[in-house]
């Protein structure tokens, strides 16, 4: 009678260990799941804040119209990507361009002292921050639910009731890489 | 984050246990002081009703009063554009569900503090002073500070701590004062009494010694978990933004700082991120100090090269303080994610425009007086006093008419 009461105890106890691990992972997996959501947030108001941009931008810049022009492809490429990498890609080119922009405005005294220009420009860099800081969140927490799914014990819990790891939100430093083009005619 | 938390609230909870013990022990002790027959009882009650009425009052009200003491306003974002958008990339970086409340201080004194025991309805009060002198980077640095303070519960700990000192104090001063109008009836009480001998000695040096040392000694105290919870929030700030560079130019440039905070006073001191009332040369001050000496809390977040975890922070704390304090709990020591300080920041390439910071600054504090702001198509900024009553405005540059709603 003793040993089927240990028995039944020690049955009990691998019951909650087991419940206890399958917790954390559900925990974990909706905060990645709520960090993608925060990145997500940032990335669709960036989309967003860009036509007002080249709006008020296109007046002054009349001569960095292939700049514009890749903000625009950039960003409709963005905004119809799919997967964690897909969108990774596409909004580090569009990050790239940006870039350009704000390092040619330099060049138009008249548009960095425009008000319009200026709370946009915040607004923008505000935005890239929010992004940054999301995806520091997101892979934070990827890289927590990742541990856990890969190490023991909590890998057996995970194999079980199939958890699957998740991407990170890499942005490569396109911007560097591509060599600007330069036409003569 | 979460280990910090639930470390933080456990120490509220002893914290706040362990001052009931104590104010009912030194109210037991004063009481019995000037009648060794009820007055014990006398004594109790007084401070468990001083404690309760403290606690209440600071528990509900203490971040509203703080913040009205202070002159603060609460701002939108069209206010400074810049400063909220700053609290949201904290508040993103931190992954919080909260928004802290934004107020402004008109004060050409740069500091900032958080207040408000529970983070859904905190708030982050900064000066127009901090906003005019710091960069993006710096504000994001102070800012990070700050949420800190809020999502660790630093505040629930600090308005405990400060209410047990007020307890306190204002016992050891009813006691003084009851000595110095009533020695009389003392003497008669005890008199009377038939039970006076050893124990009642006992007592009365132990009151003395109470009145004396307790709020000296609480000051202390207060004093040690203030220091530590800044440290503490420096190394949550430099993990939140992973560029400790930022927060230490801040301290630098409001250390550096000629003005004076004209709001702040003994009580509301601890709760800045730089201790507003300062004085040069004060050496004394390692034990009396509210603040971790800003020379120090630089050189750390500056040493932090590695990496800008709490492992790494508690490093460099032992290495240039030369001992082994533990200024990080142990839970929070555990984490196991690298935490590597960023190289190629979002905005690198915005340098910093003293004169638009200012001239920010500045019409930040004329819209909380109400002045009216239009951005006019052609890139003008059109400033309205609220003494303005016609209904429309011309742009001077480009001759556009504004209507007025």
């Amino acid at each position: 009678m003793i040993y089927f009461i240990i028995f039944l105890a020690v049955i009990v106890l691998i019951i909650l260990f087991f419940v206890s691990i399958y917790n954390a992972l559900i925990r974990l997996r909706n905060q990645v799941k709520n960090a993608w959501a925060q990145i997500d947030v940032q990335l669709k108001r960036r989309h967003d804040l860009i036509p007002n941009l080249i709006e008020t931008v296109k007046g002054y810049m009349t001569h960095e119209r292939q700049i514009m022009e890749n903000i625009t492809k950039y960003r409709s490429q963005a905004m119809n990507a799919q997967t964690v990498g897909e969108k990774a890609q596409a909004e580090s080119l569009l990050s790239g361009a940006l870039g350009q922009l704000r390092v040619q405005v330099e060049n138009y005294p008249d548009l960095k002292a425009n008000q319009n220009f200026l709370a946009l420009q915040e607004e923008l860099t505000a935005t890239e921050n929010k992004i940054s800081f999301a995806r520091q969140n997101y892979n934070d927490q990827v890289l927590m639910y990742n541990n856990k799914i890969q190490m023991f014990p909590s890998n057996i819990v995970a194999g079980m009731f199939n958890f699957k790891e998740e991407e990170f939100f890499e942005i490569k430093d396109v911007a560097e890489k591509e060599v600007p083009k330069v036409s003569f005619n | 984050m979460w280990e910090l938390i639930q470390s933080n609230r456990r120490k509220s909870l002893i914290l706040f246990f362990g001052m009931g013990a104590l104010l009912i022990f030194i109210g037991y002790v004063f009481g019995s002081f000037y009648d060794p027959e009820a007055g014990g009882a006398i004594g109790v009650l007084f401070a468990i009703i001083l404690w309760v009425i403290l606690s209440t009052v600071s528990y509900f009200a203490g971040s509203k009063i703080i913040l009205a003491v202070s002159g603060a306003k609460e701002v939108t974002k069209d206010v400074h554009p810049q400063l909220y958008n700053v609290v949201e990339e904290m508040k993103i970086a931190a992954g919080v569900p909260y928004f802290p409340k934004i107020y402004i201080i008109d004060d050409p004194s740069p500091n900032a503090f958080a207040t408000g025991v529970k983070p859904e309805n905190s708030a982050i009060a900064v000066t127009s002073g901090l906003l005019a002198t710091l960069n993006r980077y710096e504000l994001q640095g102070v800012v990070a500070h700050e949420m800190s303070h809020i999502i660790n519960r630093d505040i629930l700990l600090m308005t405990f701590a400060g209410v047990m000192l007020g307890v306190i104090t204002i016992m050891s001063d009813v006691f003084f004062r009851g000595m110095y109008f009533g020695g009389g009836s003392r003497y008669r009480s005890r008199s009377s009494s038939k039970s006076s001998g050893q124990g009642q000695v006992i007592i009365m040096i132990l009151a003395m010694l109470l009145a004396v040392l307790g709020p000296i000694l609480a000051q202390l105290f207060y004093f040690a978990i203030s220091r530590k919870r800044e440290y503490l929030a420096d190394a949550s700030a430099a993990r939140l933004t992973r560029y400790p560079e930022g927060l230490a130019n801040a301290l630098e440039k409001i250390a550096n700082s000629s003005h004076k905070l004209r709001s702040a006073n003994k009580v509301t001191a601890p709760m800045y991120i730089v201790n507003p009332l300062k004085r040069e040369g004060m050496k004394l001050a390692d034990l009396t100090s509210t603040h971790p000496p800003i020379s120090e809390r630089i050189k750390i977040l500056r040493s932090l090269q590695q990496g800008v975890s709490y492992k790494d922070y508690q490093k460099v704390f032992e290495m240039i303080h030369g001992k082994k304090e533990k200024i990080i709990p142990d839970s929070a020591l555990k984490e196991s994610i690298p935490v590597a300080p960023v190289s190629g920041l979002a905005n690198e390439g915005i340098d910093f425009n003293p004169v638009e910071a200012k001239r920010e600054a500045n019409d930040a504090v004329m819209k909380l007086n109400d002045y009216k702001f239009i951005n006019c198509k052609c890139g003008v900024k059109i400033k309205i006093p609220p003494e303005y009553n016609n209904q429309i405005v011309v742009c001077p540059r480009c001759g556009t008419k504004h209507q007025l709603s």
